[in-house]
């Protein structure tokens, strides 16, 4: 039974991309529907085929305004939660201090925590301070959140790092400010960059979070979580294609550029 | 045995003790912007929510804290069906994720060769697109007369499932299949990735010499392959469970009245209903909840050295 033989040897392949189809489905089917032309207001049913959404991406009232508020708000919290998680990864690397296991469970405490619980609570310590619900609580609760993930990120890859190169750097009579700008920061910056862009990553797409603290401010997921009652443009699934697109372009040039370096160097 | 040599460690080696360095209070100044951001966002909102789950009175007159147990019990009575429901599903999705992503982690790890790349891409990428988009796509695949739900149907699927009450009738949508198939694919990433991550590890050399010792290939995989790579399947299992048991976007978007989990109620508690005291009771029975499993399941599997 040759055939049976081959499914055998190749079962783990063949399950393997099934999952990977799996994962893949339903981009693709944003891709198709971005080309539909619906008769309703809803956008699950194929019609007709049209570019018009293409042509016109921000021709929906109200969407590319949450789009651009959703990309602010992800910048800010990438480089307010890569700032200070850095620093609190480098000093749990690199220094033994009072309370380290108590930082290190605080760090971890938001991974595990279901998201609604998270963000039931931030709801009551704003609504107790009287805070006015907006851009402002949406970014302290997506710096919050995106934190813990920068810290895992850098602390995995300043503690691979030898520290005996620092040592060689301050043997050369580098100063402390050097050696951290020519040598750590470098080293590091594979691990800062994960973080940034898993912050970033998490800040645009979270809804659960923002869903509880935006007020009447409206992002992205919320505009897509509002439409999903209201009937879905077929813009929303223009930019979801372009977002895969940019994000597979992104992953694939910055492979390109490690390909090239890697061979210079050698 | 002074005849044999040590093996090379094959397992990563313990993490160092971090020098110490000159400047004491250095660490600290490093620490006290990010903490003092976790402290007041992350652990004074759980206080203010303990002493808001035992307050009472009403949205006009404002609320007073009353040490009123009783809306745990309240709430306990009334949703434990959701609660019940959450852990069903979000056990069911881990399961599913656990089976879907094993293979492919196992394919990226020690069978991609060349195209490894590519199908890690091909994992995370999808993240980029908004999870909702992607989750209103199930809308669609999964839709009444679309072709899976046909397929399903010819080969007397459906009769099955709805049988054991995953489905109803001759729909997909609005059931707790939909729902588990949502959350199985919103959370299998979070699967993935880790799994890789520990199988990579494993030395390529192990299975070879589990082959020399006339292992096939499913033994070595039970006796070698699958005890290394606990670690991933803890942590793979946790990063699924815990956020997809407090779910409520795939309930809401893929399920019915009759599919709701804990985080819906929660959700239109809390922005609805406004009924705060009954929100905030909830959330913690189900923090608490996720904590106690949490903690038994790292206990039992052993790696307590992961978190």
């Amino acid at each position: 039974m040759p055939f049976v033989n081959w499914l055998k040897r190749h079962l783990v392949v063949i399950a393997g991309l099934l999952t990977l189809a799996y994962l893949l489905l339903p981009n693709v089917v944003v891709t198709v529907f971005s080309f539909n032309k619906p008769k309703g207001r809803f956008n699950y049913e194929w019609q007709q085929f049209s570019t018009d959404a293409w042509k016109d991406p921000c021709g929906v009232a109200d969407m590319c305004g949450s789009l651009s508020l959703s990309l602010q708000i992800a910048l800010w919290a990438t480089i307010g939660a890569t700032l200070l998680g850095t620093m609190i990864a480098f000093a749990l690397v690199r220094y033994r201090f009072r309370a380290r296991g108590a930082v290190n469970s605080l760090i971890f405490l938001p991974m595990a925590m279901p998201e609604v619980v998270m963000a039931a609570s931030l709801l009551t310590l704003f609504l107790n301070m009287g805070a006015q619900l907006g851009f402002w609580t949406i970014l302290i609760a997506h710096i919050m959140f995106c934190l813990s993930f920068v810290v895992t990120a850098v602390k995995a890859r300043v503690m691979s790092m030898d520290p005996r190169l620092e040592q060689a750097a301050q043997d050369l009579y580098a100063g402390p400010a050097q050696t951290f700008l020519r040598v750590t920061l470098p080293i590091a910056a594979p691990g800062i960059a994960a973080g940034a862009l898993l912050s970033f990553a998490l800040s645009f797409d979270d809804f659960i979070i923002t869903n509880f603290n935006a007020g009447s401010t409206v992002t992205f997921p919320m505009f897509v979580w509002g439409s999903a009652q209201r009937g879905t443009p077929v813009q929303i699934n223009v930019i979801g294609t372009a977002m895969f697109l940019v994000a597979v372009l992104l992953v694939l040039s910055s492979m390109v550029v490690t390909n090239r370096r890697n061979k210079q160097k050698a | 045995m002074a005849a044999v040599t040590e093996a090379p460690p094959l397992t990563p080696t313990p993490e160092k003790k971090p020098p110490r360095k000159r400047g004491k209070w250095t660490p600290y100044w490093l620490l006290l912007p990010g903490i003092l951001w976790l402290i007041i966002f992350f652990a004074l909102p759980m206080i203010y929510q303990a002493s808001t789950s035992v307050q009472t009175g009403s949205l006009e007159e404002g609320y007073k804290v009353t040490w009123h147990f009783a809306t745990y019990w309240d709430a306990l009575a009334e949703y434990w069906p959701q609660f019940l429901r959450s852990v069903f599903y979000a056990a069911g999705a881990t399961v599913l994720c656990l089976l879907l992503g094993y293979p492919l982690a196992y394919l990226i790890a020690f069978r991609a060769g060349r195209w490894r790349n590519l199908i890690m891409i091909l994992v995370i990428a999808p993240f980029f697109t908004s999870f909702l988009i992607r989750t209103l796509a199930w809308k669609t695949i999964l839709a009444d007369n679309g072709p899976v739900v046909g397929a399903l149907n010819t080969l007397h699927v459906l009769d099955v499932t709805s049988w054991l009450g995953w489905t109803a009738g001759d729909r997909v949508l609005a059931t707790p299949l939909a729902v588990v198939c949502g959350l199985t694919y919103n959370f299998l990433p979070f699967m993935i990735l880790p799994l890789y991550t520990s199988l990579e590890r494993i030395d390529g050399r192990l299975h070879e010499a589990a082959g020399d010792l006339y292992a096939k290939p499913w033994t070595t995989f039970r006796k070698v392959t699958f005890p290394l790579s606990m670690p991933g399947v803890v942590s793979g299992t946790l990063l699924t469970f815990i956020p997809a048991a407090g779910d409520y976007v795939n309930a809401e978007l893929l399920g019915s009245t009759d599919t709701r989990m804990i985080g819906n109620v929660i959700q239109t508690q809390f922005l609805r209903i406004l009924d705060y005291p009954t929100a905030a009771a909830l959330s913690f029975i189900l923090m608490a909840a996720i904590l106690l499993m949490v903690t038994i399941y790292i206990r039992r599997s052993g790696t307590e050295d992961l978190v």
